[in-house]
């Protein structure tokens, strides 16, 4: 195979077949990735709450459920919510579409809330002594002194994810379920033309994440260089042993 | 008047036992330092006092009342009781004004122009007053301390308990912290006072306790305390102390 003739192709294909990429692919990547981050944030802080209350049992069964989820492989999780789930709820008429969404919200979930809970835990506990020796209640605590502090180590970590996650989206094309990857499958079999819907298919998933990255990246870099935030992780090395 | 009392305070992490049932009463207006060898106990005492650490058995009385009971709401006895911290402990998140505005605000013991005015008023005494809007990362370690004690005072407490407040300090920024502390205790302010500067605890204290191996082994005076020590661990300590 010649490169001219891989570029005319290329060229030829996207003529035909844009809108199935740009438009069907692309929209229903982004769809998916934005229901399974922006529910999966929600239920993810949710379990992070229950994974640091004080009751046991609760605290039993959302580790339970976190390590689950992260203990299995994702297309399992995938499978279990496409096939399996709908049997078992009959009553839920949801389109294929949505319990796959719903899986990777599910999966993200456990995943954000190990970003949030250890984003909390990494400030640093004198935080939370002086606030509450000045008579701070835990709840006034955690809302005026820690979690203005932790979101500088989670919102980083939630964008990372946001690209994890579009990535995985591409297992739903397992179901053809008109990701960008299923774009590939469909134009493909129009073609015959493979490995040139796999470059387009990648460039375009390549297109969308590394801005993403490179604009984390430089929030990332901005907080740890805001001169509070170094100073304040300067200290947490020379603080311990102070307890006896 | 008593201002804390405690009755046979035991603290214990785990199998080790680091206070073996303290009796001590700090009185009103009393400036009490507290020397010792490190694990012996003494920040454990003092971290006990306003319960950041939880007694494992005794009481411990604040102004009258026992606040080791059950149902006892520890927030407001320590909106009395200002503590100042090795590591200082500002909140770096927010400026040098807010760090001592928050807790008076939040706790609704002053409206937002008073709350101002008082941290205008001690941040000028501690010579901080420049340092209004800048955030804490721009401060020295000794301007963060100084702040933290002003953090403290604004709520206007009754005690004042510092724990080696300057045992994280570059040598030459311990004075402008003594100073401050030196200060305040002129005002009559009741303090408990951890720490290792032992020529400032023989200078501002009124009494003096040595605390090793989970108890007070002596106490008294400055001068007869560091002079003409009694108990032998004392005596020993301060050989290779002074």
């Amino acid at each position: 195979m010649e490169f001219a003739q891989i570029g005319a192709n290329i060229v030829k294909i996207m003529r035909d077949y844009w809108k199935v990429f740009l438009i069907e692919g692309v929209s229903n990547t982004l769809i998916l990735t934005c229901i399974a981050v922006s529910l999966g944030a929600i239920l993810g802080t949710l379990v992070a709450i229950m994974k640091m209350s004080r009751f046991r049992l609760l605290r039993v069964i959302v580790t339970a459920y976190v390590e689950i989820i992260r203990g299995t492989p994702i297309l399992l999780q995938l499978y279990i919510f496409y096939f399996c789930l709908p049997q078992m709820l009959p009553f839920l008429k949801l389109s294929a579409f949505m319990w796959v969404a719903i899986a990777m919200c599910v999966n993200s979930s456990a995943y954000v809330s190990e970003v949030i809970r250890s984003g909390i835990q990494a400030v640093d506990k004198g935080q939370t002594e002086a606030a509450r020796s000045l008579g701070l209640s835990a709840g006034q605590t955690m809302r005026k002194v820690v979690l203005p502090q932790a979101i500088k180590n989670i919102l980083p970590a939630l964008g990372n994810e946001f690209v994890m996650i579009l990535k995985e989206t591409s297992l739903a094309s397992t179901f053809f379920l008109g990701d960008l990857m299923t774009s590939y499958q469909k134009v493909k079999g129009a073609t015959f033309l493979g490995f040139e819907c796999l470059l387009i298919v990648g460039i375009i998933y390549f297109c969308l994440t590394f801005p993403l990255s490179k604009v984390i990246g430089y929030f990332e870099k901005r907080m740890a260089s805001d001169k509070s935030y170094k100073n304040h992780h300067k200290h947490k090395k020379t603080a311990q042993g102070g307890n006896v | 008047m008593e201002m804390i009392k405690t009755v046979n305070l035991h603290k214990s992490f785990g199998h080790l036992k680091v206070l073996t049932g303290v009796n001590q009463t700090i009185h009103k207006g009393e400036v009490v330092s507290i020397i010792g060898p490190s694990g012996g106990g003494k920040s454990t005492f003092l971290r006990c006092l306003n319960l950041l650490e939880k007694p494992t058995q005794g009481q411990i009385f604040f102004e009258g009342k026992e606040i080791t009971g059950k149902k006892v709401d520890i927030d407001l006895h320590r909106q009395k009781m200002g503590m100042v911290f090795q590591q200082f402990n500002v909140f770096p998140h927010l400026s040098v004004c807010d760090n001592v505005t928050l807790a008076p605000k939040l706790l609704k013991k002053k409206t937002e122009a008073e709350a101002m005015d008082m941290a205008k008023e001690l941040l000028n005494r501690v010579g901080l007053i420049d340092k209004l809007d800048e955030m804490p990362g721009n401060l020295s370690g000794g301007q963060k301390q100084r702040l933290a004690i002003v953090r403290a005072l604004a709520m206007e407490p009754d005690v004042m308990l510092f724990d080696e407040p300057t045992s994280a300090l570059d040598p030459e920024m311990v004075g402008e912290v003594l100073d401050v502390i030196k200060g305040l205790v002129s005002t009559g302010m009741t303090s408990v006072i951890v720490t290792h500067e032992m020529r400032f605890a023989e200078e501002v204290s009124d009494r003096v306790l040595f605390i090793a191996d989970g108890n007070v082994l002596e106490e008294g005076p400055p001068a007869a305390f560091f002079h003409s020590p009694t108990h032998p661990r004392l005596q020993d300590f301060l050989r290779k102390v002074l």
